[in-house]
């Protein structure tokens, strides 16, 4: 597989023709909007909480595919997670990202997002998968 | 210099001598030959260019405007010299040529001078330059940030109104309109010779002439034009100018104001500090005349020499030449992209005079993920908004995805571009 195909694989490309819980609603708990400011890729994330439960996450945006399959990705994952178990896999997902494919994507821990272990290659788009995961800690940041 | 044919545009073995000058164009990227489609964001440098900032470096390092000693001395001429040749290529006087560290510097500088005359500085010679409530600054919606924001911002902080021309829906800046823009209220006018985005030429002297027929000090961007176009700054009859010399085979790290002399004469500093007065006493500061009134603290020494290196190299060519080269593969680019199915580009393609920028819009392909692929190629061209997203929402995007030219781009170059991109387009289109 070339790197570039690694990119681009069966899961990122399902998750751009068929986004997850995409499309915000009245009563989400808590907001987040991120910007990348070099491209102008956009993601808001909205999170629903019972306590310390996830109960709902819905999210809008635009941007490259990285960006986009990575929000669609993490929102449909979220619900019925923990604060605490949110935190831990942004953290995971953030090291494996930072590591320029040292580190690979823990599938046990953080499922589809390892279809994003190829982003982590390409320094210029490390941001571009990391932004909606970012949303997500800015948004919990705020309950 | 080495042998250029004197065509009136660059021959082929004109173009591999010049190519032979950049070291970096021998790079392989990705398993590729780099072709190297992003001169607009930042240039290349010839090996003359290169060897004048080591030379200095290692000959004759040393602080100017201070200090009597040998290297001193020759470093100061040195640096002085390199002020000349900017002035000469531009078409300005040498005490009109403020060096910054970049672009936005400059601009800045004009905003915080005027500024700084708004609050009462500069004392009776800066209070004409003064701008408050009731007063206009008028900018473009074509505009790079670095020539909007300093705008909107000095218009916040002295209470005057921000206006700006629109662009259409081509992207073409709708003069139209001006008359009913411009008025006695306008103080300031501060619009890009070349859009960074578009690549086209804008229509200076008339600007200018509109300007100044309502008493409008004018700024002028020529972040794209001065590298790329012969520019003769008093004849086009602006008041100000800003362009950065790492976008003309310069170094980073040094940039150009120019200002006609009665401004930089009348107008307060911006920066302030050592290097820049005469005499300081624990209550006030006298000032040096400008040029050096605007240049507080230690100098881009290095980085001014091989922009005087730089200025060499591209008058060795020659600017006409080099404009000529540019307009031809503008044109190649922008035909060749027009052809390609599904790209839009961005900024008027009919009749207009251009430079080689070209920025395209692909609906339904995002210009990160084009850029991916053609990197993948070895082909460097830039993805984004390129500082301008007022002019990308208006043009219904965030993001396009833009090649541009220089003195060593061959159609080959532009030609390996155009036959990448429908591949590229292909292999998203077939994900899709």
């Amino acid at each position: 597989m070339s790197e570039l195909e690694s990119l681009y694989q069966d899961i990122i490309v399902d998750h751009v023709k068929h986004p997850r819980r995409q499309g915000l609603h009245a009563g989400a708990t808590v907001e987040s909007h991120q910007l990348n400011p070099t491209c102008g890729d956009e993601i808001t994330l909205q999170l629903t909480l019972d306590g310390d439960t996830i109960t709902d996450a819905a999210w809008t945006g635009r941007g490259c595919m990285v960006s986009q399959s990575s929000a669609s990705i993490l929102a449909e994952q979220l619900p019925g997670l923990t604060v605490t178990e949110v935190g831990e896999r942004i953290e995971s997902f953030r090291a494996s990202m930072r590591s320029r494919g040292e580190i690979p994507v823990d599938e046990e821990l953080l499922g589809d997002a390892v279809a994003l272990e190829g982003a982590a290659k390409f320094v210029a788009r490390v941001k571009c998968a990391m932004l909606a995961w970012v949303a997500a800690e800015d948004a919990l940041a705020k309950r | 210099m080495s042998g250029i044919a004197t065509a009136d545009v660059l021959s082929a073995a004109a173009l591999a001598s010049i190519r032979a000058d950049f070291p970096i164009l021998g790079e392989r990227v990705n398993g590729h030959d780099l072709v190297y489609l992003d001169w607009g964001a930042t240039s290349q440098r010839p090996r003359q260019v290169i060897d004048a900032e080591v030379d200095y470096v290692e000959h004759r390092n040393s602080a100017v405007h201070r200090g009597a000693h040998t290297l001193a001395a020759e470093a100061t001429e040195e640096f002085e010299h390199a002020r000349e040749k900017v002035a000469a290529f531009v078409g300005a006087a040498p005490d009109e040529i403020v060096w910054t560290s970049n672009a936005t510097e400059a601009l800045n500088a004009v905003a915080y001078a005027i500024g700084n005359a708004s609050l009462g500085r500069g004392g009776a010679a800066a209070a004409p330059y003064r701008i408050g409530p009731g007063d206009e600054i008028l900018s473009t919606e074509l505009e790079h940030h670095a020539n909007l924001i300093p705008w909107q911002e000095l218009a916040a902080r002295t209470g005057a109104t921000f206006r700006y021309v629109p662009v259409d829906d081509d992207g073409a800046l709708r003069l139209d309109l001006l008359d009913g823009l411009l008025s006695e209220r306008t103080r300031i006018f501060a619009f890009t010779h070349v859009s960074n985005v578009t690549g086209q030429v804008q229509p200076v002297a008339e600007l200018v002439r509109r300007a100044q027929a309502v008493g409008a000090l004018t700024v002028l961007d020529a972040c794209q034009s001065a590298p790329h176009l012969a520019l003769d700054l008093h004849a086009l009859g602006v008041d100000f100018a800003a362009f950065s010399g790492h976008k003309m085979l310069g170094p980073t790290g040094v940039g150009v104001l120019y200002g006609r002399r009665e401004h930089l004469e009348a107008l307060p500093p911006f920066l302030t500090g050592g290097s820049m007065i005469t005499t300081v006493t624990m209550e006030a500061a006298e000032f040096l005349p400008p040029p050096m009134k605007f240049e507080a603290g230690t100098q881009r020494v290095s980085q001014a020499i091989a922009l005087g290196a730089a200025v060499d190299y591209l008058t060795g060519i020659g600017i006409d030449r080099i404009a000529a080269h540019e307009a031809a593969l503008g044109h190649r680019l922008v035909e060749g992209l027009a052809a390609i199915d599904g790209v839009r580009i961005l900024g008027p393609v009919e009749g207009v005079e251009r430079t080689g920028v070209a920025a395209i819009d692909v609906p339904g392909i995002h210009a990160h993920d084009l850029g991916q692929y053609l990197d993948g190629q070895g082909i460097a061209i830039r993805v984004g908004h390129h500082c301008a997203q007022p002019l990308h929402r208006r043009l219904g995007t965030t993001a396009s995805t833009r090649a541009s030219t220089y003195v060593a781009t061959t159609t080959d170059e532009v030609d390996a571009y155009l036959a990448a991109l429908p591949e590229a387009i292909a292999f998203f289109r077939r994900l899709a």
